[in-house]
Parts: structure tokens; C-alpha cells; sequence
């Protein structure tokens, strides 16, 4: 009797266990890279970057980087992605062909002119669509810029975009020289790119000018 | 204004008005005093009442489940004796069939050995022969005086040299028969120490006996008492049933703790099998619930690895024949044993896990394609410790079951006297509170006549001035009533 109630037990902590509502523990990180101007100089901290998130990345965790341009709004800007396996040693195997992948990136990206324009908006635009693809429980856009937007007069990105349930991470941003001489146009710049983004619905905005506090951001949600 | 407020007359002035409101009040609380007492005293019963029912309930309750526990115990504490002289019977039978069986052989050979050295000892009992008669001719040729005379010398020298032959052939002899009487006493030795150690085993095995047929009689004798159903038995049991059950708890949770670290060793490798990042619930993993399974599983055998070995009796294996038994105690224990082994695959696995994502990360942090060290064979040992680690927590789980047994049935007890103790506080809380109800009502009815204690004591006043008069009255004589027509007759 008693062996009988404790199998008994057992199995109704299996059965309400198994039929507990699931929920999606993944997470989704979009990597968007600066590569107009002189900030392709930044690249090398771009690679810290890139594989301090492989190395916080889960099995079934999705990564992306895609790289901001004069028009950024194409698939063919993403540079490199894998959304990594359950099982945790291919999910290494898959990470380390990653960060090849784009460690040869940079090398090509040193030595390249970069970009006349900066188009973020395309990147945003882009970098939401992917994320929303994956279906990940958490999503997130890691910008690498200095957020000035510099478009073309042919390119139109003064639109509403969407990117409900999206957190969105200002990092490394930059100063440029006009931001020195009057810092209230840096301060205006972030102000502006937070109010679009929470505008656009994202759940979280942060500026992240430190490396050291990535932890901060990635390893609180693990 | 508050509702006390508008009830004053002063409103600034709350004792004058509390007083002439007092005032006012007085006559209408005297006038009420006899239904307000009755009023005070069934609210004061329709609280104690109950509450002293339920104490009373509960009394009982706990009676009843006092001489429940009494009977639980004492089943429990004869059944445990009982199983303790089955086990001793048990062994003094296996003793009995084991020594016994061999005591004829045991017996010849001490019959024999002890024959074999009844006669050594009759042959090295077997003295020389005494020395013939011609020695008596020779004290007499030995009394004969040398003379000086030639001849008699001659003779006397021939004799003693025929003498000295025939003193060393006897000699020799004596020698030779003594020698070979010391050799047939050499050769009692390995005779008497046979027989010194089989007397020994017997001895052992009859001490052996002696001491089984002690401990059933002192079980017997504690089942005596047992079944004599005595106070003191009853808080020997129960005071064995507390320590029994404190000290089963403790062994269970150092057996949570290596579940625990069991738990920690395979739930990263598991998620190489079903898969990482698949989540059952909001935190809980399915490679933490398939290393909670297996650890369960591991948990189960080893209940049922202990049941069949007959270490427990948890489950009701008595009526499957001993065959199935059988059957069932190595199918549990092969299936441990894949068990274990699962572990110590899974502790590798593990092992290479961590060390691949060691690597990666050093690969990340530092120059791509930098030259790693050799791993060298101290770096190895952590991996063996976890095989053995792996390999070893699952038959240490095993034996759980044994406390765990304890634990649930020396659980019943503690259980049953803590709640008998609670039952037995409760109730005399509730008693304790219908008591203070009561005399509640009591202080209520005493305050109620503090307050009108002025027409109170105008009342006692009346009472004891009009008893007074009635006193008085009794004690004047009656005064002789006049007629009307001037008659002088009394009434």
C-alpha cells in the first residue's frame, strides 16, 4: 500500500508536471554593426562582442549579425547566423564555426571603406523580421553603433516600425566630434532612438557604453 | 461629529456629560437589571458551552487515538520481535544443519584419534625388561677380596671385561627403547592438536548455539511483556520508535545529499540526450526531469533490491514463490547495474561537455587558432572520480530503502503521539477558553451592578428597613381593641 500511494504520488507530479502550459525559454539576439563611416574602425570591439555572446548562448538560442549599411533593410546584409542544436556539443561545434565565420568577416572589414550612409532604421527593420522568425521567448537587437542615422534622399525610413516585445541595446555608442562640442545633440540623439524604439513597442531600451557591463544585460536572463 | 459626540450633552465637556448621562441611564439599567443578568449569562453559556463540548470531544478523540497508537505499537513492537526470533531460528537452524550434520564425521575422527593415541600411549607405556639374574652373580663375585694371587685376578679382570660388554649392549638397548618411546610421544602431537581444535570448533559452535538461544530467550521474554500490554513497555516502544525515527531521518537526508550531487552529475549531460533548452515547466528543464527519473528509477530498484534480499518488507512480496523472487532480485540488480553504468557514460560525457566549453570560450576570449596545452593525466583524474562517482551513488541509493522503511514506520508512531498531544492541547485550550467565558459572564454581571450600585443600595436599604419594622412588629404586644359600645371584651 504505502509503495502503491508513493508511485501514486509520483506519477501525479509526472502528469501535472507534463501537462503544465510551456513556455518558450529561447532566446534571439540580432547583432546590428556599424559599418559606415569611421566606425568600422570599432570592429575589433565588435568581435569582443560577438563572442561574449556565444559564449551566453544556450542550446536552442538563435544569434545574428547583420551589418548596417548605406541600406540596410536586405537579408543579404546578415553577415553570419545559426540557431544553435540541442544538444550541447554540436551547439559548440556550431558556435565555433560562428565566430570563424565572422572573425573573417572583420579581417575583410578592417581593410574595406566603409559605408557613405547609415541606415539603422533598415537594420532595425531587419533585425526585427529575423527575430520574430524564431519564435524566441526572448528577443533581443544589440545595435554596435553611434546611432547618427545619415540616409540618402532616396531612401525612406521615416516610417512606423514594430517591435513589440523586442529589447533593444544601444551598444558602444560613440561620441563624435560635434557630440563634444555641445553634448546635448549625443544626449538628444539617445533620447530619440528611445523614444522611437518604445514607441515601436519594444519592452526594454538600454545604452551600454562599457564592455565590462554586458553581464549586466545578458547574465541577469541568463 | 462622531455617534459618541452627538451623544453628549457637553460635547466639550465629555466627564459631565458622561456622568448626567450615567445619571439618566441608571433608573432604566435598574429597571432592566433581572432580563439583562439572564441576557449576560446565555450569552456567557452559548460560548462556553460548545467550546467546553468540543474539549470534551476532543478529550475523548485524543483517548481513543491514545489506545489506537497503543495497539499500533504494540503490533508493530511484536511483529519486529517476531521477526527477530524468525532470524534467530533461522540461524540457530542454519547453525544446527550446518555443524550438526557434520558432527558423525566430527565424531569418528575424534574416536579414531583418540584410539590412535590410547595406543601410542599403551606402546610407549611398554617399559624395558629388567636386568637378567646373573647380576645377582656378580654382587657376589664383587664381595670376593683381592688376594694378590695371580689366577683370581686373571679371573676377576676376564669377568669385568665380559661384564663391560654385556653393561654397553644394555645400555644400548635401555637407550634405543626410550628413543623409541619419545618418538611414539613425538607423534601424539599432531594428534592432540587435531583433537584440541575440533574440540575447539565444537566449543564454538556450541557457545554459537548458546548465544542464539539467549537472544530468542530474551526476545521471548520481551514478547511476554509485549503481549502483557505494560505502561513501561508501551514508553520503551515509543521512546525506541522517536530515536528510531530522528535517526532514520538524518541517514535519509545524507541520502538526499548524495541524490543530490547524483542529480548535479548527469542532469548537463542528459541534455545532450533530450535535448538543452527544452523547458516542462517555467524553470524546470527536461534533462533535469530525465535526471530526476533516472535517479528515481535508480531509487526504485534499490527498494526493490532491498525487498528481495529480505532486508525490508515494504511491499507485499509474501505471497510470490521464491523463484519469482528470485527473478526479481537480479533483474533489479541488473538493471542497476545498467543504471550505474548509464551514470558512468554519462559522467564522460559530462566531463567532455565542460572541457569542450572550456576550449570554446578560451578559443573566443583569446586569438583564434592560439595553440592549446596537452591535456596530461592528472588532468584526467577529475574524469575518473566522476566515473566512480557515478558508478557508486547508485548502489549507495540502494540503500535508502532500509532507512526509509524505518522511517515510515517509526513515522506512524511519532505521527500518532504528535497528534495525540495536539488533540490534548487543543482541548484544553478550548476548556480554558469556555472557563474564561464563563467567569466573563460572571464580571459582566458583577460591572452591570457596580453601575447601578445606587438604587442598589436604596433597595438593600428598603429591605432591611422594612424587615426592621417587621421585626419590630412581631416583638410589640397586640393592643386590646375597644367596642364601640364600651364593652370591656378584647377581640
Amino acid at each position: 500500500m504505502k509503495a502503491a500511494a508513493t508511485l501514486g504520488i509520483l506519477g501525479a507530479f509526472l502528469f501535472v508536471v507534463a501537462c503544465a502550459p510551456q513556455a518558450n525559454h529561447n532566446q534571439a539576439v540580432y547583432v546590428l554593426i556599424d559599418t559606415s563611416g569611421t566606425y568600422v574602425r570599432e570592429m575589433n570591439k565588435a568581435q569582443v562582442v560577438v563572442n561574449y555572446l556565444l559564449g551566453t548562448i544556450n542550446p536552442g538560442d538563435a544569434l545574428a549579425v547583420g551589418r548596417v549599411k548605406s541600406r540596410s533593410f536586405s537579408e543579404k546584409e546578415i553577415i553570419a547566423k545559426v540557431s544553435l542544436g540541442k544538444d550541447p556539443i554540436a551547439a559548440n561545434a556550431q558556435k565555433r564555426a560562428f565566430s570563424e565565420q565572422f572573425a573573417d568577416f572583420t579581417k575583410i572589414e578592417r581593410q574595406a571603406k566603409g559605408s557613405r550612409y547609415t541606415d539603422i532604421t533598415g537594420g532595425i527593420i531587419q533585425a526585427a523580421e529575423y527575430l520574430n522568425e524564431t519564435q524566441a521567448g526572448r528577443k533581443t537587437i544589440v545595435i554596435f553603433s553611434d546611432m547618427q542615422e545619415e540616409l540618402d534622399y532616396k531612401t525612406v525610413r521615416d516610417i512606423p516600425i514594430k517591435l513589440d516585445g523586442i529589447r533593444v541595446v544601444a551598444l558602444n555608442v560613440t561620441k563624435l566630434d560635434a557630440d563634444n562640442i555641445d553634448p546635448r545633440r549625443y544626449l538628444d540623439r539617445l533620447e530619440w532612438w528611445e523614444k522611437r524604439a518604445r514607441t515601436a513597442g519594444a519592452s526594454d531600451w538600454k545604452v551600454v557604453n562599457d564592455m565590462e557591463h554586458l553581464d549586466r544585460i545578458f547574465k541577469k536572463n541568463g | 461629529m462622531s455617534f459618541l459626540q452627538s451623544l453628549l450633552i457637553w460635547p466639550d465637556r465629555l466627564l459631565p456629560s458622561l456622568l448626567v448621562l450615567l445619571l439618566i441611564a441608571v433608573p432604566f439599567l435598574y429597571a432592566a437589571r433581572a432580563p439583562m443578568h439572564a441576557l449576560i449569562k446565555s450569552a456567557s453559556r452559548a460560548v462556553s458551552n460548545p467550546l467546553r463540548l468540543g474539549a470534551r470531544w476532543l478529550a475523548d478523540t485524543a483517548v481513543r487515538l491514545r489506545n489506537r497508537n497503543r495497539q499500533v505499537l504494540f503490533a508493530h513492537g511484536s511483529h519486529e520481535v517476531k521477526q527477530s526470533i524468525e532470524r534467530d531460528f533461522e540461524r540457530v537452524t542454519m547453525l544446527v544443519q550446518r555443524d550438526l550434520e557434520g558432527y558423525p564425521v566430527l565424531q569418528r575422527k575424534l574416536m579414531d584419534e583418540i584410539t590412535r593415541i590410547e595406543e601410542d600411549y599403551k606402546k610407549s607405556g611398554e617399559v624395558p625388561m629388567p636386568p637378567p639374574d646373573w647380576v645377582k652373580a656378580i654382587e657376589s663375585i664383587a664381595k670376593i677380596k683381592a688376594s694378590g694371587d695371580g689366577v683370581v685376578e686373571h679371573i676377576l679382570v676376564e669377568i669385568r671385561d665380559a661384564l663391560g660388554k654385556i653393561y654397553q649392549k644394555v645400555v644400548s638397548e635401555y637407550r634405543s627403547a626410550y628413543q623409541e618411546r619419545h618418538h611414539i610421544l613425538k607423534g601424539f602431537l599432531p594428534f592432540w592438536r587435531s583433537v584440541n581444535q575440533t574440540l575447539q570448533q565444537v566449543d564454538r559452535n556450541i557457545t554459537s548455539l548458546q548465544v542464539s538461544a539467549a537472544k530468542i530467550d530474551a526476545n521471548v521474554i520481551k514478547l511476554e511483556h509485549i503481549s502483557a500490554r505494560g505502561n513501561d513497555v508501551a514508553h520503551a516502544l515509543a521512546s525506541s520508535a522517536s530515536t528510531q525515527f530522528f535517526v532514520a531521518g538524518m541517514v535519509m537526508l545524507i541520502a538526499f545529499g548524495g541524490a543530490y550531487v547524483n542529480f548535479k552529475l548527469i542532469a548537463l549531460p542528459m541534455s545532450a540526450m533530450v535535448g538543452g533548452g527544452d523547458y516542462i515547466t517555467e524553470t524546470l528543464q527536461a534533462s533535469e526531469v530525465a535526471a530526476l527519473v533516472i535517479i528515481l528509477f535508480e531509487t526504485l530498484m534499490g527498494l526493490f533490491l532491498m525487498e528481495t534480499l529480505r532486508f525490508t518488507s515494504l511491499f507485499p512480496f509474501g505471497s510470490i514463490t521464491e523463484k519469482m523472487r528470485r527473478r526479481l532480485m537480479w533483474a533489479s540488480l541488473t538493471i542497476l547495474l545498467v543504471l550505474a553504468g548509464v551514470e558512468v557514460a554519462l559522467a564522460v560525457m559530462r566531463d567532455t561537455i565542460i572541457s569542450a566549453d572550456v576550449a570554446l570560450k578560451h578559443q573566443l576570449g583569446s586569438a583564434v587558432g592560439s595553440a592549446h596545452a596537452e591535456a596530461g593525466w592528472v588532468t584526467r583524474i577529475p574524469t575518473f572520480g566522476q566515473m566512480i562517482l557515478g558508478f557508486t551513488l547508485p548502489f549507495a541509493l540502494a540503500f535508502v530503502a532500509i532507512p526509509l522503511e524505518t522511517f515510515i514506520n517509526s513515522g506512524r508512531t511519532v505521527l500518532g503521539t504528535g497528534l495525540e498531544l495536539a488533540l490534548q492541547g487543543l482541548a484544553f485550550v478550548l476548556r480554558f477558553t469556555a472557563n474564561v467565558a464563563k467567569e466573563a459572564g460572571r464580571m459582566v454581571i458583577m460591572l452591570y451592578d457596580v453601575l447601578i450600585f445606587a438604587p442598589l443600595a436604596i433597595e438593600r436599604w428598603l429591605w432591611s428597613y422594612r424587615e426592621g419594622v417587621a421585626r419590630r412588629n412581631k416583638l410589640r404586644p397586640v393592643p386590646p381593641l375597644k367596642r364601640a359600645s364600651g364593652s370591656q371584651e378584647a377581640i
